[in-house]
């Protein structure tokens, strides 16, 4: 039955293209997470030390967190250039995406920090630690367990606003969809393989963090 | 015909109930009389919160039969055997039971007034100026008359606990059931809601059974203690002899041990 | 951050617009923008609307619903949360003509959006009735309420006032979601800003104006919930432990 509607065939021609496509979409995830990761950890910081540094960090955070990630991605695509750094689409996405995702992650980072006790911090101050020394060795192992899920969470939502890319014309996979359904007007195929790798890989995911979740509960003293 | 052959209010029928592996109640076996005023004492687990849990119906059976006023409650007659009851009809026999918590459970989106007229015209359709009536009698009975406008959050702990007494006598229950109604009260504020049931106990002819710390008010209200141990009755009697005179050695342990603690 | 930071940030927001709209072209851009603004309300209005009904709708029959109702609903959640909210949209608007179901982009960017967010939604919904202490239902059994009326009466009044935050996140969320719609060739504020943008190339203050406008309306939307919350609190005192 040659169906107008799905052409295995078709289907099985363009997998090569779009796994091509798939790698794309997967650097972009990862490295976008990774600066994301970092930044959070920097804000996050930033947030705590100080009233006004606190505050304009905190208005940085509301500001990106607030508007859409869309609107950023376009930004830092046509804006940059005009301060003489002329990106490619790639690094533009990039960039957005982890500014975009870095907010997020200080949010998290914050709760995590707040949640380790006082005394901790106290405790630290009557041993005479230095203030890295404390943090690093003390509290961030502390305040980094119970938050992984959430990161993990976000990390599977970056994954899925990489489709934002296409608007800047990054070769990832729902760009390259919509490319093939308009050359050669069949959208079905690209389109429904696509929505279900995307699917796959947030339920396989989601399985994944809820493991994680599970297995650094028993790890932990609490 | 006198009075004693009259059916009992309350009876518990070889009752067993079961948490997995643990049985906290074991073919248990309890009548109580209409007007009634049992107190229930034993050490935690053994079972004497669950016995007014399950005559209350939030724990399910998993043998035997509670009556209510003679009529079997957790099961009903069907084709000459008992089956488990239906929801309606262990709804309509349930509906004789009251019951105050340890915790209160007040509706906190309500005021006094609210809390006790929800039920009322929720369930038993009394078109809102008799159960406002209703719930003003009764608020003013537990002495919070003028308190009637106010959230649970605005009430002390005693004054939240009398609230929830009046809620539950809103619907006119034949038996109430107290849930260690003192046991989450700062020791200052068990007095006044103690107060209150005493009242209800001399006013109303109410079947009462209250599971309780209390001693002291256990042995000068109650007209029968039960003391639970492991699921069964160990001993019970009139207050006089089974706190003054226990004959069992457990019982004479634990009245040691929680007399002690006072 | 407090209602009176968030204000503040709303208030300078709206005075930097203002002063933003006396330089140059930047007045000519606003009423461009604002027009795309106006389909970005409308859209986020009414997929708020089809969120709030569908995760009511979920929630209750995951809790509540017979074995296939459940799945159902499970399905729905779990399909929606996992998939990528622009892959949704382009398959409704470029897929689904080939089933023979043509829709108007806005009915498009309203279904695919709300039904989005609705799932995200079922699980608060379903989150903050769960969060109803145990005893609030023991109460209920006690004075013999069925449990449709103690849903009713008691369950779901006091979950509302739970839900209110976590809705207002999403919808949030709802609000940037609506910015994809561009991509299938709405004229919200996204798409006026980038065709303002590829005729003048007055890249700065076109998307800054843009991002302005989005905050104005975002914080809108928080400010407007904490309200909400206060309001529905009235006498109530939330996580009192009894």
């Amino acid at each position: 039955m040659s169906s107008d509607i799905w052409n295995w065939g078709y289907a099985l021609e363009i997998l090569p293209i779009l796994a091509r496509a798939a790698i794309v979409t997967i650097e972009a995830t990862v490295i976008s997470f990774a600066i994301a990761l970092v930044l959070g950890l920097i804000l996050a910081v930033l947030r705590m030390s100080g009233p006004v540094v606190g505050w304009l960090a905190s208005a940085f955070v509301e500001l990106v967190r607030s508007t859409p990630l869309l609107i950023q991605i376009f930004f830092i695509f046509f804006v940059l250039p005009r301060f003489g750094i002329t990106l490619d689409a790639f690094a533009a996405g990039i960039i957005a995406l982890s500014l975009h995702y870095g907010c997020y992650c200080s949010e998290v980072y914050r709760a995590g920090l707040e949640a380790v006790p006082r005394g901790q911090w106290e405790a630290c101050t009557a041993l005479n630690f230095s203030s890295w020394n404390t943090f690093k060795n003390i509290i961030l192992p502390q305040a980094i367990p119970p938050i992984v899920p959430a990161l993990g969470n976000y990390l599977v939502a970056l994954f899925k606003d990489t489709p934002l890319l296409s608007a800047i014309a990054v070769a990832e996979l729902v760009q390259t969809a919509k490319n093939m359904g308009s050359d050669t007007f069949r959208y079905n195929e690209p389109m429904t393989i696509v929505g279900l790798t995307f699917l796959v890989l947030s339920l396989v995911s989601a399985v994944g963090i809820r493991w994680l979740e599970q297995r650094l509960n028993r790890r932990s003293v609490r | 015909m006198n009075a004693s052959t009259e059916h009992p209010m309350v009876r518990f029928e070889g009752v067993t109930k079961r948490y997995g592996a643990l049985t906290v109640l074991d073919d248990l076996n309890l009548e109580i009389k209409r007007g009634e005023k049992v107190a229930i004492i034993g050490p935690s687990g053994s079972g004497k919160t669950t016995v007014l849990r399950m005559l209350m119906t939030l724990e399910r059976i998993d043998g035997g039969v509670i009556w209510v006023d003679g009529e079997p409650m957790t099961h009903m007659p069907k084709n000459g055997g008992m089956v488990p009851a239906e929801p309606k009809h262990l709804r309509r026999v349930r509906s004789k039971i009251g019951m105050v918590f340890q915790h209160f459970n007040l509706f906190p989106h309500m005021t006094a007034l609210g809390n006790c007229i929800e039920a009322p015209m929720t369930v038993l359709g009394l078109p809102r100026r008799e159960a406002e009536e209703r719930a003003a009698e009764l608020l003013n009975m537990v002495g919070l008359a003028e308190k009637k406008g106010h959230y649970p959050a605005q009430l002390s702990g005693g004054q939240q606990q009398r609230v929830a007494i009046a809620r539950a006598l809103a619907m006119r229950p034949k038996v109430m059931l107290f849930d260690e109604v003192t046991s989450a009260l700062d020791p200052e504020l068990c007095g006044e809601v103690l107060q209150v049931i005493r009242k209800l106990g001399s006013e109303h002819d109410l079947t009462m059974l209250m599971v309780t710390h209390q001693m002291g008010f256990a042995k000068e209200f109650a007209d029968r203690v039960c003391f639970f141990y492991q699921g069964k009755i160990c001993e019970q009697g009139v207050p006089k002899e089974l706190f003054v005179a226990p004959k069992n050695e457990r019982t004479q342990q634990f009245l040691r041990a929680v007399l002690e603690a006072v | 951050m407090g209602i009176f930071s968030l204000s503040a940030m709303l208030v300078a927001a709206l005075i930097v617009i203002g002063i933003m709209s006396l330089f140059g072209d930047n007045a000519l851009f606003m009423s461009g923008l604002l027009q795309g603004a106006w389909l970005t309300l409308q859209v986020t209005a009414l997929g708020c609307v089809l969120a709030v009904v569908m995760a009511t709708l979920a929630a209750l029959l995951r809790l509540y619903g017979a074995a296939p109702l459940r799945w159902l609903a499970v399905t729905y959640v779990e399909f929606f949360r996992g998939t990528s909210a622009l892959v949704q949209l382009f398959w409704l608007f470029f897929v689904l003509p080939l089933f023979g179901i043509s829709m108007e982009p806005f009915t498009v960017a309203v279904l695919g959006l709300g039904l989005n967010i609705g799932a995200y939604g079922a699980e608060v919904v379903r989150g903050a009735i769960q969060g109803i202490q145990k005893g609030q239902w023991e109460a209920t059994t006690a004075l013999n309420m069925t449990r449709w009326q103690a849903l009713k009466r008691i369950i779901l009044p006091q979950a509302f006032v739970a839900m209110i935050p976590p809705w207002g996140n999403l919808f949030i969320e709802l609000l940037k979601s609506t910015a994809l719609v561009s991509l299938i060739t709405m004229s919200d504020l996204t798409f006026r800003a980038k065709t303002i943008n590829d005729t003048t190339m007055q890249t700065i203050p076109i998307f800054t104006l843009a991002l302005l406008i989005y905050l104005v309306m975002s914080l809108s939307i928080t400010i407007g919930m904490r309200w909400l919350e206060r309001a529905s609190l009235r006498g109530m005192v939330r996580g009192r432990g009894h």
